[in-house]
């Protein structure tokens, strides 16, 4: 626990940022980088798009990207059943760099999501590695790995995954009630509280934070779900089949902000989906077949 | 933080949790009834057993063999003066008590205790047990005029009255006496028959020809119309007579005016209680009894004495009441023969002080061949201890149906996990640990138990609280008594709550529900977060 001290940066006060979705800065040491991307712009009071509103344009695949952030080096995983070796991921090479929007597409089954929770720590490959910043973080201790979970990785799950119990709010500050302790959690309980009001009112949900998860629809429930993935100031945003249960248009508005929070706050972002038309909207799109990437950069 | 949320959450919305929160409930409501009410019985016996018996008691081994009762006396205050706070000596034989008319004589086997009245409240609750209020104060062999209690006065004003009680005392002496005389002027007296006892008789029934016993009572209700509902009941009472056929001591006194030696009688000795709890006298003060003791000696005799009922005493230990008569201690002495020598000197203790001290001391200084030396206690150590037996045993069995509810509680529990397998995967994608998972339903399994146990604890203790009107209550709704006096001597439950005991009770069942939920918890904790989200 003690011998990579630096990669997880101590417990962050509640720091006064411009934005409530500016990233915290120097959470992580990393070497090579320049600053992260900062934008002091907020995101717009409404992000909900008009059906002829535009989407911000893909980067270019030619921008290059300062550093890698999170990759993938030759990863296997293979699932046991009984004596049946099944074998998901066959070394799957993956590098995603500060600040880019990547999106894996593939057939159903063939390990998309498998791969995102490799990358996400929240399973751990038969081989291969899994880097983030620099340091390898597939073999670390459950405790780091779930600080990691907490502080630098946000999830976003295809059927939301709110919990059915607590109101929205609450939802959206779970992350916070789990990364600290009751009681530096109820010492800056009225900012976290107030942090989490700021981003469900830039999402558009404002007047919904003491509704349960199941009076909500499908696209409100997404929302609440990005809420809390960004509530702890995250550096990347795994998203796996974010539209799949959406019907087109509530899908593109999710996309739209995905990609503003790309744009605007330099969020690395991960999705997986097997829909080409929202992948389309990737910067960069890896192609998955046969637990291997097969053709890494299309176009 | 989101532990403590989610134990709440999950607590108010998951009503399955409901059932285990009853069965921990039950358990514990049950537990806490129980033990208060073993608990109230218990202190009451001890209560009652101690009130008759002397703190120590030190006995010669045979019937009287303490030969010199104020050397020993003085002796024992010398070995452990300070911590004493009284002593008398007594005497004890077992005799056989006898009242009613000739042919219907109540006979019964008893214990005479003889006793120094002057002395003798000073070592034991005896007293206190008494009818009278002036012999509470100090007991007097000497018959009272009246104002004998017409309620039972431990029970206060809810205790049914006592009929016949109001008459008992010289009131009752003189009614009888008069009776007795009317009835031997209608009764010609047959020559030959019963003349041996008549010499002795002091209400004259002793002359009736031997076949007239029997219509007697008929004769007499109906010569009295306005006789009391004891008497009909206690035909008994009407002519207390003596055994026409033993050897008699040749007395005569006139019964209106004058009195035999006093003897207290235990209450049971001289009523019986009928199903609906209300006591029938047989005897009242006033009445006068047969007393036949062995003579000392080598050649042992029967001896027959008349006394006359002073007081009842009642300790509401049935067995004392129905067998312990207590007579003055120099009229047993001299009725078995044996000067001064006494069975026991009983020693009443200063407060504070352990019996078991006094009585170890004792026994150092005085050669158990010759004494023996007993806490109150060691004499009911039996009876006492089947007692603490049966508590224990009890309290075992009850904690079963809390382990009971343990297992429910575990079930139930496995369920939820089951059904939260999602959010476990989604807790542990935001990052929480498995210890937190696991924290979460240790800690839902901790409230359920705080609020089954708070719940049984205030039922518990409401029931405890007013046990006697849902016993009423019960008993209005089924038509049988739940509990019958005639059984226990008391009319009310006793409950006592000891803290303790309570502490306890809701402690283990905190425990229970903490341990039934290990399992299910740990089965969270384990599991694997890709699997659960995937879990539908």
């Amino acid at each position: 626990m003690s011998e990579q001290p630096q990669l997880i940066v101590p417990r962050r006060a509640n720091s006064p940022a411009n934005s409530p979705l500016a990233p915290a800065e120097g959470k992580l040491r990393v070497p090579d980088a320049p600053p992260t991307p900062h934008s002091p712009i907020p995101i717009p009071h409404s992000p909900i798009p008009t059906p002829n509103s535009q989407l911000p344009t893909p980067r270019s695949p030619s921008e290059t990207y300062s550093a890698v952030h999170l990759s993938a080096v030759g990863l296997h995983k293979h699932y046991r059943k009984g004596s049946l070796d099944i074998p998901v991921l066959t070394g799957v090479d993956l590098e995603v760099r500060q600040g880019e929007f990547l999106a894996i597409v593939g057939q159903s089954g063939c390990g998309k999501s498998t791969l995102l929770h490799l990358l996400g720590t929240l399973d751990a490959p038969t081989a291969g590695e899994v880097h983030f910043s620099g340091r390898r973080i597939d073999n670390l201790p459950a405790t780091l790995r779930e600080r990691l979970r907490n502080e630098q990785f946000g999830m976003i799950f295809q059927f939301y995954h709110l919990l059915p119990e607590l109101t929205m709010l609450e939802n959206v500050l779970t992350p916070l009630m789990i990364g600290r302790s009751t009681w530096s959690y109820w010492r800056g309980r009225s900012q976290s509280v107030q942090r989490a009001k700021e981003l469900l009112n830039t999402l558009g949900l404002g007047h919904r934070l003491k509704h349960r998860p199941r009076e909500l629809s499908g696209g409100e429930m997404q929302r609440v779900a990005i809420a809390r993935a960004l509530i702890a100031r995250p550096q990347v945003l795994l998203a796996d089949e974010p539209t799949g249960n959406l019907d087109q248009n509530t899908g593109l508005e999710i996309l739209r902000i995905l990609r503003t929070l790309n744009a605007e706050h330099g969020l690395s972002i991960v999705m997986v989906t097997h829909d080409a038309a929202i992948a389309a909207k990737a910067d960069r799109i890896v192609r998955l077949a046969g637990g291997q990437v097969v053709v890494p950069d299309v176009e | 933080m989101y532990k403590p949320l989610l134990c709440w959450r999950y607590l108010r919305t998951r009503y399955i949790a409901l059932a285990s929160i009853i069965s921990v409930m039950l358990g514990v409501a049950t537990m806490i009834v129980v033990n208060a009410v073993m608990a109230g019985f218990s202190h009451e016996m001890e209560d009652r057993m101690h009130g008759i018996l002397s703190d120590v008691v030190l006995e010669g081994h045979g019937m009287e063999n303490i030969e010199d009762p104020q050397f020993v006396m003085d002796n024992i205050r010398l070995v452990a003066g300070k911590q004493i706070a009284g002593m008398t000596p007594t005497v004890h034989v077992p005799g056989i008590l006898s009242y009613g008319p000739p042919g219907q004589e109540h006979e019964q086997q008893i214990m005479f205790i003889g006793i120094d009245e002057a002395t003798y409240a000073s070592v034991s609750d005896f007293s206190k047990y008494l009818q009278h209020p002036d012999n509470r104060n100090q007991l007097s062999f000497q018959l009272r005029e009246s104002g004998y209690d017409v309620r039972d006065h431990q029970m206060g004003d809810k205790a049914p009255l006592r009929i016949g009680m109001e008459q008992a005392g010289w009131k009752w002496r003189r009614i009888m006496a008069q009776r007795q005389k009317a009835w031997t002027k209608v009764q010609p007296q047959e020559p030959g028959v019963g003349n041996q006892g008549a010499g002795g008789n002091d209400q004259g029934s002793g002359v009736r020809g031997q076949g007239s016993g029997e219509s007697q009572a008929d004769d007499l209700s109906s010569d009295h119309p306005a006789k009391t509902q004891a008497d009909s009941a206690a035909p008994a009472a009407n002519a207390a007579a003596k055994d026409p056929f033993g050897p008699q001591p040749v007395e005569q006194l006139d019964p209106a005016k004058k009195q035999w030696p006093g003897v207290v009688l235990g209450i049971a000795l001289a009523s019986v209680r009928d199903h609906d709890g209300n006591d029938r006298f047989l005897l009242l003060p006033g009445d006068d009894v047969n007393i036949t003791v062995p003579t000392a000696g080598t050649q042992i005799k029967r001896q027959d004495w008349k006394f006359t009922v002073v007081d009842f005493y009642e300790s509401k230990m049935s067995e004392y009441d129905s067998t312990f008569v207590f007579v003055p201690i120099k009229e047993l002495q001299a009725m078995r023969g044996i000067g001064s020598n006494v069975t026991a000197i009983q020693i009443k203790l200063q407060p504070g002080v352990d019996p078991d001290t006094v009585r170890d001391e004792l026994r150092s200084k005085f050669p158990p061949e010759l004494y023996g030396v007993y806490t109150w206690r060691d004499k009911q150590g039996a009876l006492l201890a089947a007692v603490q037996m049966e508590r224990a045993v009890l309290n075992i069995l009850l904690f079963m149906i809390i382990a009971v509810a343990g297992f429910g509680i575990l079930a139930i529990f496995f369920m939820i996990v089951v059904e939260k397998t999602r959010d476990v995967g989604i807790l542990k994608s935001l990052g929480a640990s498995s210890r937190g998972i696991m924290g979460i339903f240790l800690g839902y399994g901790l409230s359920l138990g705080i609020v089954g146990a708070g719940v049984g604890l205030a039922i518990g203790l409401l029931f405890v609280q007013n046990i006697n009107q849902i016993r009423d209550a019960l008993e209005w709704v089924t038509g049988q008594p739940v509990f019958d006096p005639t059984i226990y001597y008391f009319y009310e439950i006793p409950t006592i709550i000891d803290p303790f005991t309570v502490t306890w009770i809701v402690v283990g069942a905190l425990s229970i529900a903490v341990m039934a939920s290990v399992l299910p918890a740990l089965r969270a904790a384990r599991l694997h977060p890709v699997e659960a989200l995937r879990y539908e």
